[in-house]
């Protein structure tokens, strides 16, 4: 506990806007045949640094097969209202979660990330006595502590139960038990976030374990068996109040960003693959009179492609789907940056009109059949896949793996881990940036990235903008 | 002014004091306030947010005080009561020093309830034990050998009545004060610039209050 609140939490995404830049970003390494341990990468991005764009620490875990995915802090912005009581906690520790292994580590990052070590390991089997779930995910901090997302129910396969959100302690990282107390007709689970002041959380599905461990299953995703439903919660009572079907054929609804400002009550959903004509959707979801609603707003289409180019899962099919496997939305709810890990392109819509989503800026980079490299002239294996968001807005962060089965279903030739950046200009506009390139070690694959001082995909706010 | 009337001005006084410092502490609850004016951008907001934190801290107060207006009445067990009063005030302060966590339940409290939560918090940090050795030494204060017992009941009822309304008002005052001076004036960075980690103070405050009235009824 410190004497003042930390310099990181901000009271409005506008103050994290104002706030001094990035210095460091973490991001999470995993070895995709589990030879090697996974670690937690440091890198410098301090422009003018002697180390600029160059890993600067690594911290190698003690186990093998984790399989990193998602990570977040003990602690952020939202510890900065009275009604959590935590306001004197620092956004010091990592939770690191293997969502294979369903072990967490959790990681100190002070007195200097360059000497990040690990401070706690939570063994999975804690992880099953105490909530009955498997596969941890998400991680976000909130008012009663730190609360984790799962993948998988209790069992060997996680099918025995029904995931979900369970809660740690913020100050011991004790596990402290499930968190719904009421999940309504919610079956699935991946990715949620809430809107504090207004007291409501909204969840994900993406699939079951024998779904995604051992790589997509293509007679279940033709048949629709992949989560197609978004559900919206009472954050205190912790109870389900609506679900809305999205409709069968949009399958794999993924990462929910809600506007950080929380006076905005409408947020944005990515869904990876329309089946029955392969298109990309970007969803926008509001509350009005007490309900909520949900919309497609912005669709992408697959680009056809030579049979010798696709991999034997997309040969049927002659053409490469965008695959929406990532967004994020910048701190002033400005621009969402939408990943496209099938063909290899990064947009960035405008999204001021939060039904309208506007195309302002696009890159391209991989891809499973345009290929592009980078233009330091390196080939850049795989498609633009987690993206993160300097809170300034101006840099956009991204690395090029999804999970270490599905990489090799869809890049055959291997996602060799890889980093890179782009700048945003005034009005949009995306151009990456010739100096900054991440090369992991080899045989290491990169997924999440974790900005110091927060970023735009772990801060939730309890003041608005003004 | 006499002996007695100094004394009763000053616990007066701490009454007030007591009040100011709870309601400057941001994590009595000033910056909901803040937050919900700027959240409907209306200052009205504001002042709705501030009634509920006033209600639930007025009525933790008269919670913990008006069991000690019945008790304070069994003129003969005044010292074992103040002495007991003064333990229990000196015991929670000592266990929030050693314990210095919020109540996780409280996270359960809904933003749309404030009133819950204010009360909640105040008992949870021990806000009104902190003015019961205020205010059995105002009830100490008065000529109690002749008076009857049914009109001392109705005195300090109406005193323990009165303790809990002008520290409540005052707690009031400074949180309103500061949330508006955020809200209008200073912006949001003030939140977090004016926040101390307080939990070892008030701790202390609580053992101090406590230990001042032990060592006044033992010598008394």
């Amino acid at each position: 506990m410190t004497m003042r609140p930390d310099p990181t939490f901000y009271a409005s995404p506008k103050l994290a806007m104002e706030a001094p830049p990035e210095n460091f970003a973490y991001t999470l390494l995993l070895s995709p045949d589990f030879s090697k341990p996974d670690a937690l990468a440091v890198i410098d991005v301090k422009p003018g640094s002697p180390s600029y764009s160059r890993i600067v620490h690594t911290v190698t875990m003690p186990n093998k097969g984790d399989e990193f995915h998602h990570f977040g802090w003990n602690a952020c912005s939202s510890a900065l209202s009275p009604l959590a009581g935590h306001a004197f906690l620092e956004r010091r520790y990592l939770i690191i979660p293997g969502i294979r292994s369903s072990r967490i580590y959790v990681v100190d990052t002070k007195p200097d990330p360059t000497q990040a070590k690990i401070h706690k390991i939570i063994e999975p089997e804690e992880i099953f006595r105490k909530t009955g779930y498997s596969r941890p995910h998400t991680v976000h901090c909130g008012p009663e502590g730190i609360y984790v997302s799962t993948l998988g129910g209790a069992g060997k396969d996680g099918t025995e139960g029904t995931p979900g959100v369970f809660i740690m302690d913020c100050g011991s990282f004790e596990v402290l038990g499930r968190w719904e107390l009421d999940r309504g007709p919610q079956k699935l689970h991946y990715d949620f976030w809430w809107n504090l002041p207004r007291d409501y959380m909204v969840t994900s599905e993406w699939a079951l374990p024998p779904q995604f461990e051992k790589g997509i299953v293509p007679e279940d995703l033709l048949a629709n068996k992949y989560g197609h439903h978004v559900h919206f919660w009472d954050l205190r009572a912790r109870r389900n109040v609506q679900t809305i079907d999205l409709g069968a054929n949009h399958q794999m609804a993924l990462e929910v960003r809600p506007a950080h400002d929380p006076v905005r009550e409408y947020g944005f959903l990515g869904v990876v693959v329309d089946t029955t004509n392969l298109e990309g959707s970007i969803w926008t979801w509001w509350r009005e009179n007490g309900s909520f609603h949900i919309e497609k707003t912005a669709t992408i289409p697959p680009e056809p492609a030579p049979k010798e180019q696709l991999p034997p899962l997309l040969q049927g099919f002659g053409a490469v789907p965008p695959l929406i496997t990532d967004i994020d939305l910048s701190m002033d709810d400005r621009f969402l940056y939408v990943s496209c890990w099938g063909t290899g392109e990064m947009r960035q819509y405008d999204v001021s009109d939060p039904r309208k989503p506007k195309l302002a800026g696009s890159v391209h980079i991989g891809g499973i059949a345009r290929r592009t490299p980078h233009p330091n002239g390196k080939a850049y294996a795989g498609g633009p896949q987690m993206v993160e968001i300097s809170r300034d807005g101006k840099r956009v962060y991204w690395t090029n793996s999804l999970y270490s089965t599905w990489d090799d279903q869809f890049y055959p030739a291997g996602v060799p881990g890889a980093e890179v950046m782009a700048t945003v200009g005034a009005n949009g506009g995306l151009e990456l940036a010739k100096d900054y390139w991440i090369s992991f070690p080899d045989g290491y694959r990169a997924h999440q990235i974790r900005l110091d001082g927060g970023d735009c995909s772990t801060d939730s706010f309890c003041y608005p903008s003004v | 002014m006499s002996g007695a009337g100094w004394t009763t001005f000053s616990l007066w006084l701490a009454v007030i004091a007591s009040g100011l410092y709870h309601g400057a502490n941001p994590g009595m609850g000033w910056p909901l306030a803040v937050s919900a004016g700027l959240m409907e951008r209306r200052p009205r907001a504001l002042v709705a947010a501030l009634l509920p934190l006033l209600a639930g801290h007025l009525l933790a107060m008269l919670a913990v005080i008006l069991p000690f207006a019945l008790l304070v009445t069994l003129v003969e067990w005044q010292r074992p009561i103040q002495l007991g009063a003064s333990l229990l005030v000196i015991g929670f302060g000592l266990f929030r020093l050693v314990n210095r966590r919020h109540p996780r339940a409280l996270a359960r409290i809904p933003p749309t309830q404030l009133g819950l939560w204010s009360f909640a918090v105040a008992i949870a940090h021990g806000a009104g034990l902190m003015l019961v050795p205020i205010y059995l030494g105002l009830c100490g204060e008065a000529d109690r050998g002749h008076a009857a017992a049914e009109s001392l009941i109705g005195k300090d009822v109406c005193v323990a009545a009165l303790v809990s309304v002008v520290h409540a008002a005052a707690m009031i005052a400074a949180g309103g004060l500061l949330a508006w001076l955020a809200y209008r004036y200073l912006g949001l960075k003030f939140v977090s610039r004016s926040w101390f980690n307080l939990e070892a103070s008030w701790a202390a405050s609580l053992i101090l209050v406590g230990t001042v009235a032990l060592v006044l009824s033992l010598v008394g």
